[in-house]
């Protein structure tokens, strides 16, 4: 009774669970784009989609997908062995413990017509799978803990996934390992299935399950005689073997059987394999009903992703049917860190303490975004750094196992978070070259804003050099900087600076205007004089420090040693420390 | 001869052209690469937010290539240019170095300084040779006239990468003679591509390159030749979007110097990923043909 209605009740939280989640594909986008479109025409894009895919050739690149990566995972392979070798051992030992044993009254005997549970090779073979996902965890555990993978990071979630399959595996073999000692279990069974047996047969049969099979028995005690052996041995032929092979097959849970048996009389008084059936079952349905809202989702929704991908292409499927597979992907993302491990900026993690930066980290902050929790000014400048602290080089995407395009995820996510408004300082990086090609920018509105938007955060709207006839305080507005460039390694010679303008002229950016003056307000060597007085106002407010190539000619043409250009970037570096310290404020 | 092939960020998806003519190239040429999947980014983009993040970055490869026992071949100028600097950086200060060490020992690396960044002109140059590619050549162009695009971080800071003299450079201009073109004289030859500036102020950076383009234009340049990824996506990529902002009489292709190499030492124009150029240069060819059919 007990055992039915949990099953029931974890279903229906697992059927709901998926309904829920399967219709979050739909209802909600990434992409500004198809904001518009109702979830309904979603869902007939999607099976529009799915239909025309499985009636032309692309059904062979499907198959192909499902083999090499769904089956064999070789993504996973070409990788870390390591990883491929415990993700093998969990997802083949747990897919054929659930096909032979999990549900061995629907399937099993479907397939093996001779199929009985206690008899062989089953039990060796339910051995070997549970002895595979054992191994699995093991793995696991020693990745995730022991070897300490630079940047893989382990969330709650890696460690409930792991809990709850070890507490399965675990009580499993215990489980097993008590019901071989258990004397009960041996009453109950001899009391079902030995016929026309006397007293002296039951006895001598029972002497010969505690000799040969590991039985604890309370009445019987061994050494015994060899003709009550040969007695029992007799009554098991009969009434046995026929069903049960020698419980030694099952390998792991007689080592278990063996290990607990000084304690197993006390364990079959107290019921312990009862109490291990229940912590049993109830871990699995547990595991069944919190599946959707957990990593473990990944078995159903990362094959759905390697296969939407690889018959989807940006430009040629429906927006609609891309923005769909793009919250499939947020599913389909089993964190396993493989991208942050591979990610080319990830090392920059360890300067700059954003978990956004790293790849595996950016899906759940994008998961909340989509679901459109409110979050704080603070909250989405941090994702907005995380995602645009990426060189886009792909390799995320090349690495994913479950195949998602986290490069346009990015990008798409990205360009939605920066028409919320708020300043995003690495968008004055060359970080930016891939927005400005792929941006389109005269077709885009929007697309200079950001840059804007940062240098005005940086700087108020260019407020001393536009004012001419204001008058600027003798006193330098000194507030520690000069302290800061002269400690600079790459800073410290801005003082040797006397003005002789070779900079400026060797400068291609303030060659090319007429009167450069007014489009980026100090030229270089002006900045540099107005670094060693200390009149921090016009050196951040002039446009210069950001039109700045880096080019190095003016490094390399001054007279005094001064390294302009290091200057340049070094006052960039503290331009936006102080804006965003302005900000955060 | 071996280095540990620094790819940098663009040119897997958007420069894929770079790395196959390259790879191509240096095979012929009996240099071997090795891939050290662990590397990153260089560091370059990061120097306008954070000097200590992009110290870290670069100096992570460094060590990556110390662990092989290997030097570091790099094709972009701004990779080039931010490992000499972080190298030299590392070298000369202690406290920098051990700052970095203690972040990057917490993957098991170190780096000592003991590991050169090289540009791939600087490997074809001097470790190479200009005789030895000589010998290799099969064909060469005739008539054709090449402005030769340097790029600032192979020249500049002088001081730091010593490839070249800063303000009249020959080298590059040497490698670009042995395939039988001529690598003219132009105007703002040193000069930068304008790419730092894509996507922080299109405008300006345009400015830049049309003024490249012109110069070189004008003084009867058929191709651009470069050797940096970023350039190239510039003078490529964004030429693209140069001809259709500021009209088509701007166009000037630019080709990148392996595939340029690649073609006199017989290496297909598949292999080189000659289509892939968004600005055509597939018409570069007819000036390998002149001259094979006037041998014939």
């Amino acid at each position: 009774m007990f055992y039915t209605v949990s099953l029931y009740t974890a279903l229906a939280i697992f059927v709901l669970g998926l309904i829920y989640k399967v219709s979050n594909w739909f209802r909600y986008s990434i992409s500004v784009e198809v904001k518009d479109i109702p979830a309904s025409a979603r869902v007939f894009a999607a099976v529009k989609g799915v239909i025309r895919v499985l009636f032309s050739n692309k059904l062979f690149t499907l198959l192909k997908v499902f083999v090499l990566d769904v089956c064999l995972q070789v993504k996973v392979l070409r990788e870390d062995f390591l990883k491929w070798a415990m993700h093998m051992c969990i997802y083949y030992g747990f897919l054929l413990l659930l096909l032979m044993h999990g549900l061995d009254e629907l399937i099993t005997p479907a397939i093996f017509p001779n199929y009985y549970p206690t008899l062989n090779p089953f039990p060796t073979l339910r051995d070997l799978f549970g002895l595979l996902i054992i191994i699995g965890i093991a793995i696991a555990i020693y990745r995730r803990f022991i070897l300490k993978v630079a940047r893989l990071r382990t969330s709650p979630m890696d460690i409930y996934a792991i809990a709850i399959l070890a507490i399965i595996m675990i009580s499993g073999f215990l489980l097993k390992g008590t019901k071989i000692t258990s004397y009960s279990k041996f009453e109950e069974m001899v009391e079902e299935y030995t016929i026309q047996a006397d007293e002296e047969e039951l006895r001598s049969l029972e002497a010969y399950w505690v000799e040969k099979f590991g039985v604890v028995s309370p009445k019987v005690e061994g050494p015994f005689d060899a003709e009550i052996l040969e007695l029992g041995s007799e009554a098991h032929e009969m009434s046995c073997v026929e069903c049960h092979s020698r419980p030694q097959w099952a390998l792991v849970s007689y080592a278990v059987a063996a290990i607990t048996k000084p304690m197993a009389s006390v364990f079959d008084r107290a019921n312990v394999s009862s109490i291990l059936w229940h912590i049993h079952f109830l871990a699995c349905f547990l595991g069944l009903a919190y599946l959707p809202f957990s990593k473990m989702f990944h078995v159903f929704t990362t094959p759905l992703s390697l296969l939407a991908n690889a018959v989807m292409e940006k430009g040629k499927s429906d927006p609609a049917n891309i923005a769909t597979r793009q919250l499939l992907e947020l599913d389909a993302c089993m964190h396993c860190g493989t991208c942050s491990v591979q990610c080319r900026v990830g090392v920059v993690f360890e300067e700059i303490r954003n978990v956004n930066i790293l790849p595996s980290e950016k899906i759940p902050s994008i998961k909340a975004l989509v679901a459109g929790k409110e979050l704080s000014a603070q909250e989405i400048r941090i994702i907005q750094e995380g995602l645009f602290l990426c060189t886009n080089c792909y390799r995320c995407t090349v690495v994913c196992p479950a195949g998602i395009n986290l490069q346009e995820l990015w990008f798409n996510v990205r360009e939605a978070l920066l028409e919320r408004g708020q300043p995003e300082f690495l968008v004055l990086s060359p970080l930016s070259v891939y927005r400005g090609l792929v941006g389109e920018s005269p077709s885009q509105p929007h697309y200079p804003d950001p840059i804007k938007l940062a240098i005005e955060a940086v700087y108020p709207a260019g407020i001393p050099l536009k004012k001419l006839d204001r008058t600027l305080s003798v006193v330098p507005s000194d507030n520690g900087l000069s302290g800061i460039l002269k400690k600079s390694i790459q800073a410290n010679t801005f003082s040797h600076c006397f003005s002789c303008i070779t900079c400026s002229n060797a400068c291609p950016v303030v060659r090319n205007y007429r009167r450069p003056s007014e489009l980026v307000g100090l030229l270089p060597h002006q900045i540099m004089h107005a670094s060693g007085i200390g009149l921090w106002d016009l050196v951040f407010s002039s446009r210069m420090l950001w039109d700045c190539l880096g080019c190095y000619q003016c490094q390399e043409h001054c007279p005094q040693g001064v390294r302009v250009a290091d200057i340049f970037y070094e006052l960039k570096n503290i331009a936006i420390t102080r804006a965003r310290e302005k900000i955060s404020e | 001869m071996r280095f540990v092939m620094m790819r940098c960020c663009t040119t897997p998806i958007v420069l894929q052209q770079y790395e196959w003519s390259t790879n191509a190239v240096l095979e012929k040429l009996g240099v071997g690469l090795v891939d050290v999947k662990e590397l990153g980014c260089c560091g370059y983009p990061l120097r306008n937010i954070s000097f200590k993040a992009h110290v870290l970055a670069s100096a992570r490869n460094l060590a990556l290539c110390e662990k092989e026992n290997l030097d570091l071949l790099t094709v972009c100028n701004c990779c080039y240019g931010t490992l000499k600097y972080v190298d030299r950086l590392m070298h000369d200060d202690g406290s920098t170095r051990k700052e970095v060490n203690t972040t990057l020992e917490k993957e098991g690396l170190r780096y000592e300084g003991d590991i050169k960044a090289k540009h791939i002109l600087e490997v074809l140059y001097n470790d190479v040779g200009i005789e030895t590619i000589k010998n290799k050549i099969v064909r060469t162009f005739n008539r054709l006239k090449i402005a030769t695009h340097y790029g600032c971080r192979i020249l500049r800071p002088s001081s730091i990468v010593q490839f070249d003299k800063p303000n009249s450079p020959t080298k590059f201009d040497e490698l670009v003679e042995v395939t039988g073109a001529e690598s003219i004289d132009w105007l703002s030859k040193p000069e930068c591509c304008g790419s730092p500036l894509w996507g922080i102020n299109d405008e300006l950076s345009l400015d830049l390159t049309e003024n490249k383009l012109k110069n070189a234009k004008q003084a009867g340049a058929d191709y651009l030749c470069v050797s940096c990824s970023y350039c190239q996506i510039q003078f490529d990529q964004v030429q693209r979007i140069l001809l259709s902002q500021r009209g088509p009489q701007h166009r000037l292709p630019s080709i990148l110097y392996p595939q340029l190499l690649g073609l006199c030492l017989g290496i297909d124009s598949e292999t080189l990923g000659l289509n892939r150029n968004q600005v055509s240069i597939n018409d570069i060819e007819f000036y390998l043909l002149q001259k094979a059919a006037s041998q014939n």
